[in-house]
């Protein structure tokens, strides 16, 4: 028997696994919090961040040091263990949904059959994080933030549920290895243009369907995690800061580097469900002769890359799109994002019973 | 109803945020228009109002007469002159503060000085930590003339044509 494969060795290799993601994971948010803060700038005609470090890199670093070595003042009337746990529940289901990321062929810590259910599980619980971080810290403001998070997010919770049935309903699986691989092929075969199975255009009139549902889950995606221009929990002209208020030091930090994680993450799950994951664009017969590790980083190059690109837009709809008020948002995702959604759902199911399902 | 249902469709087509992207990317690639502080300055007037100076003449004797043009017509009533002849005969100042915390930098006394002894120079950087250094006594004056005569006399003599 193998080494590797007695519970010992299991258990050496998987904490290994966990570790290198969580490391890469985090190098990785440091240059995208540079990236998006340089982007922010250039659409203000600004230089950004650029003196820690050649061309400001280490900017991230050097705001960490700070972060650390900054005193942690506590409300007197906060209530102490929910106020100190709100972060660390933030940040651990931040990180822990990249458990089920597929990042490269073979390269995810656990390729688990109900992925996709456990990602939506996982970021759900997200707003846990921050409605008690909002009550725990006993004051009006991150109250009032938290109250308009937990709401924000259920609401586009619906809408991204249903996005995800079309994919999952195309792809015939929930395991995110499956519903990549299914999109092999030239890029007219991802789900954005419809999921046509490799080599065959069979599904190319959902492209209809399928290109609006990714646009809506990009849009989704920035409500569920914060984002510009749905900061409303966070928005700092009417909340200062929001559920953040009372936060400061290491815990503020953990605070935004969950933000940050799920950011990351929806641009990952957007290009895995929506862009192919780590498949070119094109066919990739020519991986047959390459050895495994080399089809591997291959495939982490595609998909880095796609989720640097969704993150790009992401960022951009930030540096652009002016604040929506809160009935606006309401409106968006319960009367425009819900009904199209589950048309959507409908229209899928159809087609694919028309067509014959998938699997 | 027509025109909503455009408004609609225009909205649905992401049409507002395609135009501000393509505005985004433009300013993106356009040159920067930050200016690095410390290491560049932007522009500045020869009028502009900064830290107070007190001027003398080429041969080294202040230019001050004591004439309490200042002080009279300061709005803040933040200078402050005694004066006495000196042993030459010619009428000096003994003491003259200015109160760098009570001063707006509106510019009046420089405008009544007859002798150009007064003047506003183009310092900004003139903080410190406690109060106390800012209330400005003759000596600061006399010294901060001397550092920035080159910058106040050739400021002057831009502005000249305009007084």
């Amino acid at each position: 028997m193998n080494f590797w494969e007695t519970p010992v060795g299991w258990t050496i290799l998987t904490v290994a696994h966990i570790l290198a993601v969580t490391v890469v994971l985090l190098l990785t948010i440091a240059f995208i919090i540079y990236g998006d803060r340089k982007i922010f700038a250039g659409v203000q005609a600004r230089k950004g961040p650029n003196v820690v470090g050649p061309f400001g890199l280490l900017q991230s670093f050097a705001d960490l040091g700070k972060f650390l070595i900054k005193e942690l003042v506590i409300p007197a009337g906060a209530d102490k263990a929910v106020y100190l746990l709100a972060p660390l529940i933030s940040v651990t289901l931040a990180l822990g949904a990249w458990a089920v990321m597929p990042i490269a062929p073979g390269w995810m810590v656990s390729d688990i059959n109900v992925g996709i259910l456990y990602l939506f599980a996982v970021s759900s619980m997200g707003v846990y994080g921050i409605i008690m971080g909002g009550w725990a810290s006993n004051s009006k403001y991150p109250f009032l933030g938290s109250l308009r998070s937990a709401a924000q997010m259920v609401s586009y919770e619906v809408s991204i549920g249903f996005v995800i049935i079309t994919v999952i309903l195309i792809a015939g699986s929930m395991n995110l290895t499956t519903i990549t691989d299914a999109q092999a092929g030239w890029f007219i075969n991802w789900n954005m243009f419809g999921g046509s199975k490799e080599g065959t255009l069979n599904n190319l009139p959902l492209i209809l369907i399928m290109f609006p549902m990714g646009v809506i889950f990009f849009i989704s995606g920035l409500a569920e995690t914060n984002r510009p221009p749905f900061d409303l929990p966070e928005a700092e002209s009417e909340l200062v800061a929001g559920y953040a208020v009372e936060y400061g030091s290491t815990p503020y930090m953990l605070f935004y580097l969950a933000e940050t994680a799920n950011i990351v993450l929806m641009s990952g799950l957007m290009a895995v469900l929506f862009l192919g994951g780590w498949h070119a664009p094109w066919p990739e017969g020519y991986l047959a002769s390459w050895p495994a590790w080399l089809a591997s980083l291959h495939g982490l190059v595609f998909y880095a890359g796609k989720t640097f690109f969704v993150f790009f837009m992401n960022a951009m709809v930030r540096s652009i799109v002016p604040r929506y008020r809160y009935d606006q948002l309401m409106r968006l995702g319960w009367k425009v994002f819900l009904p199209t959604s589950l048309v959507a759902v409908f229209a899928v199911s159809g087609w694919l019973v028309y067509t014959g399902l998938p699997g | 109803m027509l025109n909503r249902i455009g408004q609609a469709l225009k909205g649905a087509a992401l049409m507002d945020f395609v135009g501000a992207f393509g505005l985004g990317m433009k300013y993106m690639v356009a040159p920067k228009k930050t200016v690095q502080y410390p290491h560049e300055r932007g522009p500045q007037s020869p009028r502009f109002r900064g830290e107070h100076a007190l001027r003398r003449y080429p041969n080294g004797e202040e230019r001050c007469i004591a004439c309490k043009l200042c002080e009279a017509i300061c709005p803040a009533q933040a200078i402050t002159i005694e004066a006495e002849p000196r042993a030459d005969g010619s009428r000096r100042t003994t003491r003259y503060d200015i109160d760098m915390v009570k001063c707006i930098y509106c510019g009046p006394c420089q405008e009544a000085c007859p002798v150009d002894a007064i003047v506003e120079g183009p310092n900004t950087e003139f903080a410190v930590e406690t109060r106390e250094e800012l209330y400005y006594d003759k000596a600061r004056l006399l010294d901060n003339g001397d550092r920035w005569e080159r910058e106040i006399a050739k400021n002057l003599e831009l502005d000249a044509p305009y007084r």
